[in-house]
């Protein structure tokens, strides 16, 4: 057929996420969109957006903040959060580390200690559907992960008793204290996210495009100054022009060298990388060959 | 052509399903310098002297350990003809429901056999799921050839045997395709091999981009789910009333006349509402949301359909059901079905037959369905819903088993959709074996 109804890549995986978005709102009593700023959260906002047009979005959404942010990001959330006249739950680290729930790790990243805020949060607001921005593509234990997926009341992932997901009929049956984890975008690859966002034209934090920053070397990854320490002694602090591929927890995001000022150049250079988004900038991903696996049992995304 | 092709990998343990798959995403070059860095390391942590394409894929840690592949992964590469999503999904008998999980979406099945081995029955078996699910292509890709030597007859034996279980299965001949492969060192699967001068066919990697994807039913009757009904409530759209969801099969146009069912209201398409806009027409796989002219009760679970060519309505239909859960099926089962977006109480009044694996033919009434088994069954509903048969719609013939206790998924449900016979095996004169259900192998006589 050649009307304009015929779908391309882009167009069935959006609809394919809308359709998900919509399963959830029409099944779960309580679902709430993870939300950091960074480009597949934003991406997964404007999708829900289009999902519920002209109404409304009805979830809220939650930040889990390690208080390692990049102020540009904290201010561009805050910004679409207002726009959209949506409601946001921040659940924070630091609080955990104030009052001793918490201990800051030896290597000072505070990825992993998302984990413990995250599930309080999901318990304390009764949320019953989690929607999240993983995709299949970024790892191999995420490849294995089902669009909807079942958590415990301990909120941990069991591969092994994952349920058959069947053609697009999603069982997001549960039992109360256990919730479902929802990925609308596991069918995209991250080129498919950077085309969709020049399609759309998505507007993102500011340090996803090149910029000057001072930076410095740790592990062979340029890291920012920021609250999360450094340059230690021995690590020398230089300009230069980088770009993030990704926005997490600012002690493990690490900058790549680029160019890239715009959209366009941004797409050709993600097209051209020899290295995956994870394994450029992503030191927590390399403490081992399962590191996300193992990280997924205990309830992070 | 399309730009997508949707695939699903099937075969037995230890045929070299991972590392096929691994060398498809190696040689297409998708795979990127730290991933390949990893599997570099870990091969060498294992000893061994060469990568290990499999650990591309085998993602889980007892996966890892054990060196089989336990559950479905998505892996998505692309070449600039087409992209692919590829579920890569276990051959161990214990995980054949995954084989129907991959093969519930897939519009292409790659089947892999062992060349020295043949086609066995785990072989026979996965292509009459593939048959029994609607996938409409196969491909058998006959692997481990340099270990019969690049034997020219032993492929041809090979590929004759499985095209006449194919075609029996109901598949035409220019569906299926048989390719002489080593996954191991490459041969034929992206990289043309001049180790088999007599194999005139495509690489696995050439026939994937070339093959022919059947398009989306946009011609078959139009079919839409209600999910969501949208009711804004604003200033701006004080009255607005939208009926959201996905066409799950043919196409809409503003002004068609539609019937909801399953209480047989009618109404007409006033509108086809997207946060882009406003559209003419919508087919198969868009998600959009429709305004009627009546003010009707619709709300989710019901299903708007073209008013000439409505599914049937009932609460009473024969199904075939992959039995997917370790609690096994008994007649007078109480279970919860999930069709379309309307999820109603269910018994399972009957179970008809039982898919023999062996014979690959069917066999009649059992005692009970286990893990794995597929059978057909009658299904009585608490109140009925609008369903076509899974031959005609695989959307709308589908549906979920689910446990009302627990939640889990019992089983794939297909409306009204025949078991595969094969061979001429006739369930009829089989009767008497019926009671003894579970010796049905033993006694019955060899082919």
């Amino acid at each position: 057929m050649t009307t304009a109804t015929a779908l391309d890549t882009l167009g069935r995986l959006e609809s394919e996420a809308i359709h998900i978005f919509r399963e959830v709102a029409g099944e779960f009593d309580r679902p709430v969109i993870l939300f950091s700023g960074g480009k597949d959260s934003t991406l997964l906002l404007h999708l829900a957006v289009k999902a519920f047009w002209p109404a409304p979005v009805p979830f809220p959404l939650l930040h889990v903040d390690t208080g390692h942010n990049f102020d540009e990001v904290i201010e561009f959330r805050d910004q679409v959060v207002a726009r959209h006249g949506l409601r946001l739950e921040v659940a924070k680290v630091q609080d955990y580390i104030d009052d001793g729930r918490l201990a800051e790790r030896p290597d000072g990243t505070r990825n992993p200690l998302q984990t413990v805020p995250l599930l309080d949060a999901i318990t304390g607001h009764k949320f019953d559907a989690v929607f999240g921005g993983g995709r299949r593509d970024e790892e191999r234990a995420r490849a294995k992960e089902r669009i909807f997926s079942l958590r415990n009341s301990f909120g941990q992932w069991e591969p092994r008793r994952q349920r058959p997901e069947l053609w697009n009929l999603y069982n997001g049956r549960h039992r109360p204290g256990e919730h479902v984890r929802v990925f609308p975008l596991s069918n995209w690859t991250e080129l498919d996210v950077w085309h969709y966002i020049a399609r759309e034209g998505i507007e993102l934090p500011s340090i996803y495009y090149a910029h000057r920053r001072e930076v410095y070397l740790r592990d062979g990854m340029w890291l920012a100054e920021g609250p999360w320490g450094g340059p230690r002694e021995g690590e020398e602090k230089l300009e230069k022009t980088i770009r993030y591929r990704t926005v997490g927890d600012g002690s493990c995001t690490g900058a790549v060298e680029s160019d890239a000022a715009d959209i366009e150049a941004v797409i050709a250079e993600v097209a051209a990388s020899r290295l995956t988004e994870r394994g450029a900038t992503r030191a927590d991903d390399r403490l081992s060959e399962a590191a996300m696996e193992d990280r997924k049992r205990e309830g992070y995304f | 052509m399309s730009d997508l092709l949707r695939l699903a990998t099937a075969g037995s343990v230890d045929d070299g399903k991972s590392t096929l798959v691994g060398r498809l995403l190696y040689d297409t070059k998708s795979v990127l310098a730290d991933t390949l860095d990893a599997v570099h390391r870990a091969s060498a942590d294992r000893g061994l002297t060469t990568p290990d394409l499999s650990l591309l894929v085998d993602g889980l840690r007892s996966e890892r350990e054990q060196g089989i592949t336990i559950d479905v992964a998505y892996r998505y590469f692309a070449t600039p003809k087409r992209s692919f999503v590829l579920a890569d999904t276990p051959g161990h008998v214990q995980y054949t429901r995954n084989t129907v999980t991959g093969a519930s979406t897939a519009q292409l099945g790659v089947l892999l056999v062992d060349a020295r081995k043949g086609v066995i029955e785990q072989t026979r078996r996965h292509a009459a799921v593939l048959a029994l699910l609607g996938v409409p292509r196969l491909v058998l890709a006959v692997n481990k050839i340099d270990l019969v030597d690049f034997d020219e007859v032993t492929f041809a034996r090979i590929a004759k045997e499985f095209t006449a279980h194919a075609t029996a299965l109901g598949y035409a001949e220019d569906a299926v395709v048989e390719i002489p492969v080593s996954a191991l060192a490459g041969d034929n699967v992206v990289e043309r091999s001049a180790r088999t001068p007599w194999y005139d066919g495509p690489t696995l990697l050439e026939h994937l981009e070339s093959v022919p994807v059947e398009p989306d039913a946009h011609d078959a009757p139009f079919r839409f789910p209600v999910q969501y009904v949208i009711r804004p409530r604003t200033a701006e759209h004080p009255d607005y009333r939208g009926y959201a969801g996905q066409v799950a099969a043919g196409t809409v146009r503003v002004g068609d006349e539609i019937a909801v069912l399953p209480a047989g209201l009618r109404s007409t398409v006033t509108g086809i509402d997207t946060a882009d806009g406003p559209l003419p027409e919508a087919a198969a796989g868009h998600s959009v949301t429709l305004l009627l002219a009546h003010d009707l009760d619709i709300s989710r679970g019901d299903l708007i359909a073209t008013a000439g060519q409505p599914p049937r309505v009932t609460d009473e239909f024969d199904a075939t059901v992959c039995w997917l859960s370790e609690k096994p099926l008994t007649p007078g089962a109480r279970v919860l079905v999930k069709h379309g977006t309307r999820t109603v109480q269910a018994i399972v009044t009957e179970l008809r037959t039982r898919f023999d694996e062996q014979k690959l033919g069917s066999t009649d009434a059992p005692d009970s369905l286990s893990l794995n088994e597929i059978g057909q069954v009658s299904v009585r509903t608490a109140e009925p819903i609008p369903v076509d048969d899974y031959t005609k719609d695989r959307r709308t013939g589908a549906f979920l088993v689910i446990d009302a206790a627990d939640g889990s998924t019992l089983a794939a449900g297909l409306v009204g959709a025949p078991l595969p016979e094969v061979d001429g095996v006739d369930s009829c004169t089989e009767g008497g074996d019926a009671a003894l259900p579970d010796n049905h192998a033993l006694v019955s006589p060899g082919p």
